[in-house]
């Protein structure tokens, strides 16, 4: 049994078994910018923490109610972004972050989401705390599906979750229905998010 | 990697016994196929009717009421599905609704699913908050249902036990068949289906120190049979294809094995539960136990820590050598926690939170002490991370 490899990569048990820049006590950090994405009822929860000088990203820090895979990928984030302009951390995304880990299975993706979602958070936090609430670009959720009532966020999220397909899609957030108009956009948006998520995976 | 492993996850599978181990290595120059009648087929024959006696005497049967099948799995499907193929040999005895209860295995829950797509009707019970199957709801509802009621022995998550005997004697008293699946208590409890008065028992060999892919399902005579697999007249015509010889040679041997070892283990057992949970409470706050304090089985603890997630603390016991499962969604791959603990009324993030420690024969003190040694650790170090966490750690 002790020369079966591990569940994941090494990276992400090196990150999960060690993981990095852990907050300790908030008010002593006291952070500049500071985002909490995801509910415990959901299974994950996330607190991003920066502290930024001169546009860049001096120190980040984080919490989770989360996964192994969440753990390690948060861990991963956190030594990524610290250096880098906020421009750039903002375009961090999960694919990034699974590349440097040495890849996630494809059902565990979607617990290694939250981690860059809760640092754009930070990031709007800060600007909206420093004087530049004109850069928030804090990602409202579209409705995409009228009829159905179904956002982009729910898109994403059903691409998470594994669909790929057209029907996949539907099968999981009911869209285009009814009337159908939606397609030709979802199905951007459903090319849009599989690429994103999952494009750069290196298993 | 590790100095040393425990392996406490005994409800998803056991090793086999080393009298099992020796049986199998016996017979696996025991080629011949069991319906022939020549010297060869007669050799196999006499091992497998050996193991049919040995079950049947263990669950006070007869042992043509003994059906080998590949799994217990297999076993449920057969069960549910003779009530509502909807043919009249296969419902002669009157009715094709079904009643189960929230806490089965996906064996029975996702069949009944499947065979209320094709039109039955079926019901699912609830449970109180440890996990007891809700009989005044069953009561009621066979006044108006009729077919078979399918209620677990003992679950596999919290290991509550159910009343059977009650269950099976207010079906009968409606003219519906009942069912038991009791694969997690087969080989943990005593099980007499005369006393339970059951139709129909499902058990399975892994889970009692036995081969993979070996299971019996108990049919009491004069109860209708429609076989799941047909094609063949092994079994007295209700499973087709030519017997697993040795998965029953294993079955047999490990049958033969629980009659000698039960008792004491139980025994056994239940002092080692009661360590774990009082040391578990003692050294970590904000644990929460599930299922039933006293009607639940000796080798199974499921307890949930506040702020902690599941699949975490899983991973951080098997760096550290210890083998166990948790009901939380990042575990199973999907996004919804056990449906079990659901179906207590727990709250959704003590689902995700929950660990569960089944032992067997070969758990020992030593391995008790371990457990207590590494699991404090792990649950403080994922709360001092925890968003979800705020008491003193």
């Amino acid at each position: 049994m002790t020369d079966t490899a591990w569940v994941y990569t090494q990276n992400v048990k090196d990150h999960f078994m060690n993981p990095r820049n852990i907050l300790d006590d908030e008010a002593t950090f006291a952070p500049d910018g500071r985002g909490e994405v995801g509910n415990i009822k959901c299974g994950d929860q996330m607190l991003v923490v920066i502290k930024v000088a001169d546009g860049k990203i001096t120190d980040c820090r984080w919490k989770t109610y989360g996964c192994a895979s969440a753990i390690a990928s948060t861990s991963m984030l956190s030594e990524m972004v610290k250096g880098m302009p906020l421009d750039a951390a903002y375009q961090v995304r999960p694919a990034d972050i699974t590349a440097k880990l040495g890849g996630l299975p494809e059902h565990k993706i979607h617990c290694s989401v939250l981690g860059d979602k809760a640092l754009r958070a930070a990031i709007d936090n800060y600007y909206a705390t420093h004087g530049q609430p004109d850069k928030v670009k804090q990602e409202a959720a579209r409705v995409i599906c009228q009829c159905m009532n179904v956002t982009d966020a729910e898109i994403e999220h059903a691409v998470l979750d594994g669909a790929r397909t057209w029907l996949e899609l539907q099968e999981r957030t009911k869209l285009g229905t009814v009337c159908g108009n939606c397609k030709g956009e979802a199905e951007k948006l459903l090319a849009l998010y599989t690429n994103q998520h999952f494009s750069c995976q290196h298993q | 990697m590790q100095e040393r492993t425990v392996y406490l996850d005994h409800n998803a599978t056991t090793p086999l016994h080393p009298a099992v181990q020796q049986a199998l290595t016996e017979a696996f120059a025991l080629f011949g196929n069991p319906s022939s009648m020549h010297s060869f087929g007669r050799a196999a024959r006499a091992r497998v009717e050996e193991s049919r006696a040995t079950v049947a005497r263990f669950l006070n049967a007869a042992p043509e009421e003994i059906i080998f099948v590949g799994s217990g799995s297999e076993a449920n499907n057969t069960v549910l599905s003779l009530v509502s193929c909807g043919t009249k040999l296969c419902a002669r005895h009157g009715g094709s609704d079904i009643i189960t209860t929230a806490i089965e295995h996906p064996a029975v829950l996702e069949t009944t699913t499947c065979l209320r797509d094709r039109g039955a009707n079926v019901e699912i019970l609830p449970v109180d908050g440890h996990g007891r199957a809700d009989l005044d709801r069953l009561a009621a509802l066979l006044k108006t249902r009729k077919g078979i009621v399918s209620v677990m022995a003992a679950n596999n998550e919290i290991g509550t036990i159910q009343d059977i005997a009650a269950a099976a004697k207010l079906a009968h008293a409606h003219g519906s068949l009942f069912h038991t699946d009791a694969v997690q208590a087969f080989g943990k409890i005593p099980l007499d289906v005369r006393a339970l008065g059951v139709d129909f028992l499902t058990l399975s060999a892994h889970k009692i120190y036995g081969p993979k892919g070996v299971g019996a399902l108990y049919s009491r005579k004069g109860i209708p049979f429609c076989p799941l697999i047909r094609g063949g007249h092994q079994e007295a015509g209700r499973r087709a294809g030519t017997e697993n010889t040795l998965g029953i040679i294993g079955l047999g041997a490990a049958v033969a094995q629980r009659e000698r070892e039960m008792t004491a283990e139980h025994t056994r057992l239940l002092a080692f539960k009661q360590r774990l949970r009082d040391g578990l409470a003692a050294r970590i706050p904000d644990t929460r136990f599930n299922g039933h304090p006293t009607e639940a089985l000796a080798n199974t603890l499921n307890v949930s820590f506040l702020g902690a997630e599941g699949e975490a603390i899983l991973l951080y016991l098997d760096l550290a050598g210890i083998a166990a499962s948790t009901g939380s969604a990042c575990a199973s791959g999907s996004l919804d926690p056990s449906h079990v603990l659901l179906a207590t009324g727990i709250p959704i993030e003590c689902a995700h939170g929950s660990l569960r420690l089944s032992m067997g024969r070969d758990t020992t003190d030593a391995d008790i002490d371990y457990v207590l040694e590494v699991l404090p650790q792990v649950i403080s170090r994922l709360r001092r991370m925890s968003t979800a966490y705020h008491g003193s750690n």
